[in-house]
């Protein structure tokens, strides 16, 4: 009864990695385009724009991926009259989900530089564009490292929820591997192992990372 | 995009969404209180304990903190009954939000008790209070206060994830809706209401943990 979970299942999960990668690096990328966008529009002096922005994240923040994929899923059908592929409508929901998170993180970034290195570019008749090219996003970059890195380890977890409109990728292998042969205690133990891989040395760098900063801006910890 | 949106199917359907946002929040809150009471146990035993429990409690952490939360719901509810550990959908929910919410809160509490001065436990313990009284009394309540916002956020977190345990059946908001637009065909009409119903729901959550804080922290003599 059933495939035996040998080693072609077993090539079968680590095949699907390059999907969880490829998908939470694209999703990256894109959400760095958008967090950028909306941490500038967030710290930005017009009132209306910081709304936009806070409502943007609030309204992604606020609900859960699942419900967002669900929601570009079957919103790309109705905006382009036929059923999609699965992989552009994870692609996009992963893209603004990210774009939400990185832009609050940098938002933080971005105003932990001091007011007066404004006010130092301002001084040098810098245009408000070039001051935060020149001068403000150079340093924040620096804070913002480790925390990127911890997000990214949220966002490898979450695109296993993609699974669940059938892009197959890791999560989604262990599923057609258990259907497949009957073992669960095993394959899916097995899949927890191979996110751990991939997850804990990223996280051991964010917080490497986060030690190192501390050390350089002085900031003392009480642990 | 010819589409033509037909939302009264979901107003005639909103008391069963309304009953799966009920059975959302119901199982959330639960998840919430027994999560906590994971977490600070395991504070304490990685603040307190002897060597191996302070081992014990770090691998629990590292393990559920980098590995997806949909594949522990899978172990829990697919591979269990491998080892005759038969738990119903919304057992199997349950126990996994509790266990993940226990592993990020207990790195928030931990936080929050490394951060009560020293002075103040020295000064328990001269007055002759045994380390469970000098937990109970002194460490506890002001930890909790201070890591308060942290927790409040992780909850809101827990309660958005959750609907991801539509996938193993247990009956919630996203499992309700599942099934409505799947007999209706009105897939991105229900998801969309859903997921309003998710944002309205992690405001209320939001709103309710400042009144317990208010409640607690402020006017009630905890800290």
């Amino acid at each position: 009864m059933g495939r035996s979970f040998g080693l072609n299942e077993f090539l079968y999960l680590l095949k699907a990695i390059p999907w969880t990668l490829l998908l939470s690096l694209g999703a990256l990328i894109g959400g760095a385009i958008v967090g950028l966008f909306i941490a500038i529009l967030r710290t930005a002096p017009s009132r209306v724009l910081r709304g936009l922005a806070i409502g943007y994240i609030e309204l992604f923040q606020g609900t859960p991926v699942l419900m967002q994929l669900f929601v570009t899923y079957y919103g790309l059908a109705v905006i382009f009259d036929i059923q999609v592929d699965a992989w552009p409508a994870v692609l996009l929901a992963f893209t603004l989900y990210s774009g939400a998170f990185l832009g609050e993180i940098w938002r933080g970034s971005i105003q932990a530089i001091p007011r007066p290195q404004w006010e130092a570019a301002a001084c040098l008749s810098l245009s408000l564009p070039k001051q935060l090219w020149y001068v403000i996003l150079p340093q924040a970059a620096r804070i913002s490292i480790p925390p990127t890195v911890g997000f990214a380890v949220q966002l490898i977890k979450s695109t296993s929820i993609a699974a669940i409109i059938g892009f197959i990728e890791l999560t989604r292998a262990g599923q057609l591997m258990t259907n497949a042969t009957f073992k669960p205690m095993i394959v899916y133990p097995i899949v927890a192992v191979l996110y751990f891989i991939i997850c804990w040395p990223l996280s051991l760098l964010a917080q490497h990372l986060e030690r190192r900063i501390d050390a350089t801006l002085g900031v003392k910890r009480h642990f | 995009m010819n589409y033509v949106f037909q939302f009264n199917v979901v107003w005639e359907h909103f008391p069963e969404l309304l009953t799966g946002a009920l059975l959302t929040i119901q199982l959330s809150a639960t998840a919430m209180v027994l999560g906590l009471c994971v977490a600070v146990l395991c504070a304490y035993g990685k603040t307190a304990g002897p060597r191996p429990v302070r081992w014990l409690v770090t691998s629990y952490v590292e393990l559920i903190r980098n590995t997806p939360f949909l594949v522990q719901i899978f172990i829990f509810y697919f591979s269990l009954p491998v080892i005759d550990i038969r738990l119903t959908a919304n057992n199997a929910a349950l126990v996994a939000m509790t266990i993940n919410l226990g592993a990020y809160a207990s790195e928030i509490v931990r936080a929050g008790i490394e951060a009560i001065p020293v002075g103040q436990i020295e000064a328990a313990r001269a007055l002759g209070l045994k380390r469970l009284h000098i937990f109970r009394l002194i460490v506890i309540f002001p930890a909790l206060k201070t890591v308060y916002p942290a927790l409040a956020s992780q909850f809101i977190l827990l309660m958005l994830s959750s609907s991801v345990v539509s996938t193993i059946s247990a009956v919630e908001l996203t499992a309700i809706t599942n099934s409505l637009q799947s007999t209706t065909f009105r897939a991105f009409e229900f998801y969309f209401v859903a997921t309003g119903l998710y944002l309205a729901m992690a405001l209320g959550f939001r709103a309710s943990l400042s009144a317990i804080y208010w409640a607690v922290f402020v006017r009630g003599r905890g800290a």
